[in-house]
């Protein structure tokens, strides 16, 4: 269910609490506002400094499209994908003469919650109010697939064509879906959770062996006492 | 209508006419064939490791696509297993440049999902930092410009005058390049004896640099007819791609971040002008970009005046611990918006740090932008769009 904001202060985004100087035309994108305007396109959002939207994964692009042309969201600013999925690796710190330890991988969404293990997610702006939201988007697991937004935003072209080769999620009806960063034969995908960071298998992490005992030894020693 | 037809401004195409016309007169057939002109890895305009397949019809880009990774180094994965902390030193190295200007929005991140706001004498150090490694960055690419274009003069005047102001963040923070010197809560140390008077002289000796600038480039007849109406970037396309900073301004789109968001940072303290150009070709990008570098200096002389005492850190525990979370900042850097998707599960280092840096939205415009210019306006092009490769490629 969408949360509702508790009052009309709070319905301000308040990622821009003053208004341009320059701009006439007053601030009106709202949460209700947003939320409305997606309808039953919308899974759930999550509102505190920002608007996190998730909307449902066939009604993506259109989703994006509304929110573009209706409420003038007209800036992209990025898109990329998140695993939810914690690393069976840890943080790269294993002792490679022991056995590796088991990890809890049990798979945990953020704000405005989730149903599969990867999320592809976008924040776009209105270049008028200085409103963002960000938008969120379930992918399946055994196929990743979304519509490629690169006819409602042009700049989603090379986003996408990141995500592809570092999640390994395919947009269709992109036009040119190849590797940007990556060789165009490189195996797997490196932002994946299950992608080893081989630097880290290879030689143990110097950090580990030169940390030096903290005065007092306490976690929650705070910085003014030294 | 042909691609000629499109492209070509009524001028051009009369002239185009009419070398035809000569050419059947003459009972000449010119091969129109394509070629392909591959520019880079390494190239003076590219500032880094870019290349550019160009596919051209006679002197005229009809194809161009920027190759991109030949510098990517994964900063993404990277600070997934470092600690919160350690990732600074890793962020300094996206804009080589402006260094100190990409650690504050992810420090701010940090500090937003923690609760935690720096006191109010390291928030206005910090403006006053970040306003240095801007006026550093954007030096350089003034006299950068002129290189572009034949004119070897500016350069030099660039590099003596980003100097004074290295010297000046090396000072503060100990490193000229990589400072390493924003921390959660604050700042690492305070500023040295007699650093404030010091920066008011360089500040001068930089306003005296963007007068040279003005005159020596600006004023310039070359400079002009190779600027000014090569590669118009509509608004709306602008918008459609994401560019950002002083690209954006240059068409006409009036956001500057530092003004049109509220962040614990200094900028409100202090009387400036965002400046905005209706033109967006090459000439406007520069243009918006010398004019910041004026209000910068302005801006840093301010926020000298009015330093407020106190202490430069916050009270936070040694070994930080960000509470569970996810958050969006984004501040405008000397590049353009440069922002940190910080999901933090509570650990000691993030889950997932999104980093979008402004270079690879800046650069991705320039498959659209390049589409029927001539060879030459390649590199002046893609010198006003100005990115680093480190911002490219992360």
């Amino acid at each position: 269910m969408p949360v509702q904001p508790q009052n009309e202060k709070e319905n301000l985004l308040s990622s821009a609490p003053e208004q341009s100087a320059t701009s006439t035309q007053p601030r009106i994108t709202s949460a209700t506002e947003v939320i409305a305007a997606l309808g039953d396109r919308l899974v759930d959002s999550f509102h505190k400094d920002d608007l996190w939207l998730r909307v449902r994964t066939d009604e993506w692009k259109s989703s994006m499209r509304t929110l573009r042309d209706t409420l003038g969201f007209h800036y992209f600013c990025f898109l990329s994908a998140i695993d939810w999925m914690p690393s069976p690796f840890g943080r790269g710190e294993d002792d490679p003469t022991e056995p590796t330890p088991v990890r809890d991988t049990t798979i945990r969404s953020g704000y405005a919650g989730g149903d599969t293990r990867m999320q592809v997610f976008a924040r776009v702006m209105n270049p008028v109010t200085h409103v963002g939201v960000i938008v969120k988007v379930d992918v399946d697991d055994t196929h990743p697939s979304l519509e490629s937004l690169h006819d409602v935003y042009a700049g989603a072209n090379w986003h996408e064509r990141e995500t592809h080769e570092m999640f390994g999620i395919t947009f269709d009806g992109h036009p040119d879906l190849r590797n940007i960063y990556l060789p165009m034969d490189f195996e797997g995908h490196p932002l994946r959770k299950d992608f080893p960071l081989l630097a880290r298998m290879i030689k143990p992490w110097p950090g580990i062996v030169d940390v030096e005992p903290l005065p007092g030894g306490g976690a929650e020693e705070s910085a003014d006492e030294s | 209508v042909s691609l000629t037809d499109r492209l070509l401004g009524d001028r051009q195409r009369l002239a185009y006419i009419a070398s035809q016309a000569a050419d059947s007169r003459l009972n000449v057939e010119l091969e129109t064939e394509g070629m392909t002109l591959n520019i880079g890895p390494q190239h003076p305009a590219t500032h880094g490791t870019l290349r550019i397949i160009a596919r051209l019809d006679g002197e005229q880009v009809v194809w161009a696509e920027p190759s991109c990774g030949y510098m990517h180094r994964g900063y993404e994965k990277l600070a997934e297993v470092r600690t919160y902390p350690q990732v600074t030193s890793l962020v300094n190295r996206i804009d080589w440049l402006g260094s100190f200007a990409n650690e504050v929005p992810f420090i701010l991140a940090a500090e937003k999902l923690m609760g935690v706001e720096a006191p109010a004498r390291s928030q206005h150090i910090r403006t006053i930092l970040f306003e240095l490694s801007r006026i550093a960055n954007v030096s350089l690419f003034l006299g950068d410009l002129g290189v572009q274009m034949g004119a070897i003069t500016p350069v030099f005047f660039a590099f003596r005058d980003r100097e004074y102001v290295l010297n000046l963040i090396e000072g503060a923070t100990g490193g000229r390049f990589h400072p390493n010197f924003d921390r959660i809560g604050g700042l690492k140390d305070d500023l040295p004896k007699g650093w404030i008077a010091e920066t008011k002289a360089v500040m001068k000796k930089l306003r005296t640099f963007c007068d040279q600038i003005d005159d020596l480039l600006f004023g310039n007849e070359i400079f002009q007819a190779r600027m000014r109406g090569i590669g118009v970037i509509p608004r709306d396309v602008a918008l459609q791609y994401g560019l950002s900073g002083a690209n954006l301004r240059a068409s006409g789109v009036d956001w500057d971040l530092r003004r049109d968001q509220s962040l614990p940072m200094a900028w409100d303290k202090a009387d400036w002008k965002v400046w905005t150009h209706p033109d967006g070709d090459s000439f406007a990008r520069c243009w918006v970009r010398l004019q910041e570098t004026r209000e910068s200096t302005k801006i840093v002389d301010q926020l000298l005046d009015t330093i407020p005492s106190g202490p430069i850190m916050a009270k936070v525990p040694k070994i930080i611990k960000v509470p569970e979370g996810e958050a969006w900042v984004s501040t405008e850097n000397p590049l353009g918006e440069m922002g940190y998707y910080v999901v933090s599960r509570g650990e000691l280092g993030p889950f997932r740090v999104k980093i979008r840096s402004a270079s690879f939205n800046n650069m991705s415009v320039a498959p659209w932008a390049l589409r029927g210019v001539y060879v030459p306006d390649i590199v002046t092009i893609l010198a006003s769009l100005y990115f680093i490769l480190g911002d490219i490629d992360r």
